[in-house]
């Protein structure tokens, strides 16, 4: 698990996300919340951060997280996701090969979390991560699931003088947060 | 050639910034490529690819109709059409129907193909591009030059200048913020749009999905946000089944861009739901646009293998001095020539196709196996036939075909070139002529022509026996390489015929669409060469040898004529070029280099048809190494020099940058020889050093290995 995980790691990162991993719930829940705080996730204007919420927040108490961080919705509306400085929503595979995220993202909700707010920030259970495409599409497959999207880092462009830069029309800042006992949780 | 294509030429040309930028481009591209294909095999990857686009376009109509069903039973709407106005027509009147007034569009080459903005602007309806290099075009009333790169062709200076015209005053040529820009006034247009715009990459016939790939992000914003979406998508891009998309999403991006994957692969099946929670409508528009019309015509239906890559602009190298929009306003560089002369006509390919220099760079790194220079040269062939050859052209060619005339024209050459004649070469040619030596001089034509001189070349008889197809320049213009030829196979114990009715290879003709000229050429090769009674055909000109061993065949083949493929064939398993033929001869021990000899510094130039067509290129470079030079690679030693036989009279202008860009690569090496193995190559590289004056000899492999041997 680990090698998979290190060659995500080396991959994701090679495309400029940002790749963390904790081996619980409760860790990964506070490196969220200290990441939204410190991101500037306030009540203020322009200032919130909106959840998709999966299983990864199951059993946990929204008004919990929200008491934590004020400007937290987890009621994921355009006017919300267009205003809002992070975007939260929980991957279902990843790919090492390339360091890509893979979700079922026909619930709008999931998408406007990831395209809107400048900064996206992915949840992925570690034993997710699978070696190629075509692992993924056995899983998620599009003869029954709508929208599937893959997101391999931050939004780019290179259409000006062929100069790569991060961050056009969607998150300028993709940051992964790998969970070890994420499926013993679900459990 | 008309006016307006010569001039828009030189205009590319003359702008500093464009060639600039591609040039940067095309270098920094092939390593890039290099780098996302490590680990990957990519002639596997692509044998895959080409498999699934031939069986596709093979029951295109099966296929949209699976694809219909499909899409259709999961919530989307399809309309099939063939013709680019009913597209039109389709969207303007969902659009009207459905009160749209605000569009916003991610890229898509079917909707650059039909123009379908300037349809929206006037109904009255606002569309913006949001691709940022397609905005940028849109806001500077230009047409895309690249299909990866829309606006390659603008530095950051004039997109400032575009931005702040067009947009909000003031705006400095700073690419990040350039970039924030955009996306600043961009957003506003996602979130009030009513109608998304897209193309795909892919469409599965098997789920009814659609694949997009993107990096900006754009295409999500259009397919979620406003609440109807339509997906325009040209039927070339139907695959049968799911599993077909992983080798195209394997090479598209790392052919494409230098990825191993996009930012964004989005794969839509069917409807979603709105951001209010109503079903959206999706309405995807299946567009032929003679691209069924294609796929029966047995030679272009391999052009429908096309993944929209770019990677055949990307490397060729007059694409990277002209630029896109010389092509014309929707797909350029090679793939576009053809892409133009089907989707528009193809009246519209007749000067652009004489780009092409058929060098062959495109075919190696196609990720659809298309060959690209080969289905051009079809397009050639079939303007011709349409619309005849010029008088000028006729008159040649009809020398051509008259070995005697030809050649006599030849001898008499070497006899009025006196007064311009300094040496070796002819530096300055009079008036019109003028160009042809204005970047490099000519070899003059030798005093006495290979033909005559070999009859006094003693050589030893009764062993084997080889014939000699010199190809006019080495008879006519460089009778040395063919006597060094003739110097090392005696070593070797092999006498060396010189078959005297053969004449020239038909490439010429050919090249020019002129197939049936070719053919009679062919036919008369054919008889002098398969009358000697010999083991081999030896050609130390890769374009005659390719002309032997592969042209022939198929000029015959384009034009029915079965009587002679037999003969043809007969000829193209005995012939073989000089490098190869004389390693051999090494190998089995029959030619012995000299040893301890230290011949310094040499750098070795690819002929185009040789490394690519014949695939020979370890062969001369070990053979000189193997004689006591000294190896040191130039940069890009396989891109062509510029030559490529009439393409440097009929196109001076490009010929003459690349010659320049060659010349700087072979002095950077510091050598003081430069080899190669095609005469055509010597005459534009040895008249090339010789205006540059840099101390460096060009010389043919046969010329520097002829005294090499024991």
């Amino acid at each position: 698990m680990t090698a998979i995980f290190e060659a995500f790691k080396t991959r994701a990162e090679a495309v400029s996300a940002e790749v963390h991993r904790f081996t619980g719930r409760a860790e990964a829940l506070a490196f969220i919340l200290g990441f939204l705080r410190e991101a500037g996730v306030s009540a203020a204007p322009q200032c919130g951060g909106v959840w998709a919420t999966g299983s990864f927040l199951e059993g946990v108490g929204q008004e919990d997280l929200q008491s934590q961080v004020p400007g937290l919705s987890f009621a994921v509306t355009r006017e919300a996701s267009a205003e809002a400085r992070v975007g939260i929503s929980q991957m279902d595979w990843a790919i090492s090969g390339t360091g890509t995220l893979v979700q079922d993202a026909t619930a709008v909700e999931k998408r406007l979390v990831s395209t809107l707010p400048p900064i996206h920030l992915a949840v992925l259970g570690t034993e997710r991560i699978l070696a190629d495409m075509g692992s993924v599409l056995q899983r998620l497959r599009p003869d029954q699931i709508n929208y599937i999207a893959c997101i391999t880092g931050p939004s780019r462009t290179a259409d000006i003088e062929r100069v790569l830069t991060i961050g056009v029309h969607g998150p300028g800042r993709l940051i992964i947060v790998v969970v070890d006992a994420f499926e013993q949780v679900m459990a | 050639m008309t006016t307006q294509f010569q001039e828009s030429i030189a205009t590319a040309l003359n702008n500093s910034n464009l060639t600039g930028a591609l040039g940067r481009f095309s270098e920094a591209y092939r390593i890039s490529r290099a780098k996302a294909y490590e680990g990957i095999d990519f002639d596997a990857v692509r044998d895959q690819i080409a498999e699934i686009k031939c069986a596709a376009s093979s029951r295109f109509e099966a296929l949209a109709e699976q694809f219909r069903q499909n899409a259709e039973s999961r919530g989307a709407k399809v309309f099939r059409t063939s013709d680019p106005a009913e597209v039109k027509r389709y969207i303007l009147d969902l659009a009207q129907a459905q009160g749209v007034r605000q569009v916003v569009k991610s890229k898509s080459m079917a909707s650059e193909e039909i123009h379908l903005n300037k349809a929206f602007e006037q109904a009255g309806i606002a569309v913006d591009e949001t691709d940022l290099g397609e905005w940028i075009i849109q806001l500077a009333h230009q047409t895309p030059s690249h299909m990866v790169m829309p606006a390659i062709h603008m530095t950051k200076e004039e997109v400032a200048e575009v931005f702040s015209q067009e947009v909000e005053a003031g705006q400095a040529p700073d690419i990040p913020k350039l970039v924030k820009f955009a996306r600043a006034k961009l957003r506003p247009k996602f979130l009030a749009a009513d109608m998304g715009i897209t193309g795909a990459n892919i469409a599965v016939a098997e789920t009814g999905s659609l694949v997009i790939v993107t990096n900006e992000g754009n295409a999500r914003l259009v397919s979620t946000l406003p609440r109807i979406h339509v997906a325009i998508v040209g039927i070339e891009k139907l695959v049968a089944q799911l599993q077909d998309i992983q080798p195209i999403l394997t090479a598209l991006p790392r052919s494409a861009t230098g990825q191993l994957l996009t930012s964004y692969v989005s794969i839509l099946s069917g409807q979603v739901p709105n951001t209010d929670g109503s079903p959206k409508q999706l309405h995807i528009i299946l567009m032929d646009n003679h691209r069924s019309d294609m796929a029966k015509d047995p030679k272009f239906k391999e052009a429908l293998q096309c993944i929209r890559c770019a990677t055949c602009l990307n490397v060729c190298p007059v694409f990277r001095l002209v630029g896109g929009h010389v092509f014309g306003k929707t797909y350029t560089g090679g793939i576009g020539t053809i892409l133009t002369a089907w989707f528009d006509e193809l009246k519209k390919s007749e000067d652009i196709q004489g780009l092409c220099i058929q060098c062959g760079s495109c075919v190696p790194v196609c990720p659809g196996k298309i060959d690209i220079p080969g289905l051009i040269l079809e397009l050639r062939r079939r303007l011709v036939v349409e619309k005849g050859q010029s008088l000028a052209m006729k008159a040649a060619f009809g020398i051509v075909n008259n070995r005697r005339l030809f050649h006599g024209m030849l001898r008499m050459a070497s006899v009025t070139q006196k007064p311009f004649k300094q040496g070796r070469f002819i530096r300055h040619l009079p008036l019109f002529l003028s160009e042809m030596t204005d970047f490099r001089s000519l070899p003059a034509i030798a005093a006495e022509p290979f033909r005559d001189k070999v009859k006094a070349i003693p050589q030893t008889k009764g062993g084997q026996k080889v014939a000699f197809y010199s190809g006019c320049l080495i008879d006519f213009a460089y009778p040395e390489m063919g006597e060094s030829l003739v110097k090392i196979l005696n070593k070797a114990g092999i006498e060396v015929l010189f078959p005297e009715n053969q004449t020239c290879c038909g490439a010429p003709a050919r090249y020019s669409g002129a197939y049936e000229v070719a053919a009679q050429n062919a036919r008369d090769n054919i008889q002098a060469l398969l009358a000697a009674e010999v083991t081999h055909v030896v050609s130390a000109c890769p374009t005659c040898t390719v002309a032997l061993k592969h042209d022939f065949i198929d000029t015959f083949k384009s034009l029915g004529m079965t009587d002679a493929m037999g003969a043809a064939e007969q000829l193209a398993a005995k012939t073989i070029d000089f490098s190869t033929l004389v390693k051999q001869l090494v190998e089995a021990g029959r030619l012995t280099f000299k040893e301890g000899e230290d011949l310094g510094k040499i750098t070795y130039h690819d002929s185009c048809h040789l490394k690519r067509t014949l695939k020979a290129s370890d062969e001369p470079r070990e053979l000189l190494q193997q004689a006591g030079h000294e190896l040191t690679e130039m940069y890009e030693c396989d891109t062509c020099c510029g030559m490529a036989g009439s393409y440097s009279l009929k196109l001076p202008e490009i010929s003459a940058p690349i010659l320049e860009r060659k010349l700087k690569h072979i002095k950077d090496t510091g050598a003081t020889k430069v080899a190669m193995d095609c005469p055509g190559c010597v005459m534009q590289i040895r008249g090339g050093l010789d205006k540059d004056g840099a101390p460096i000899r060009a010389e043919h492999t046969a010329e520097l290995l002829a005294d090499r041997f024991l």
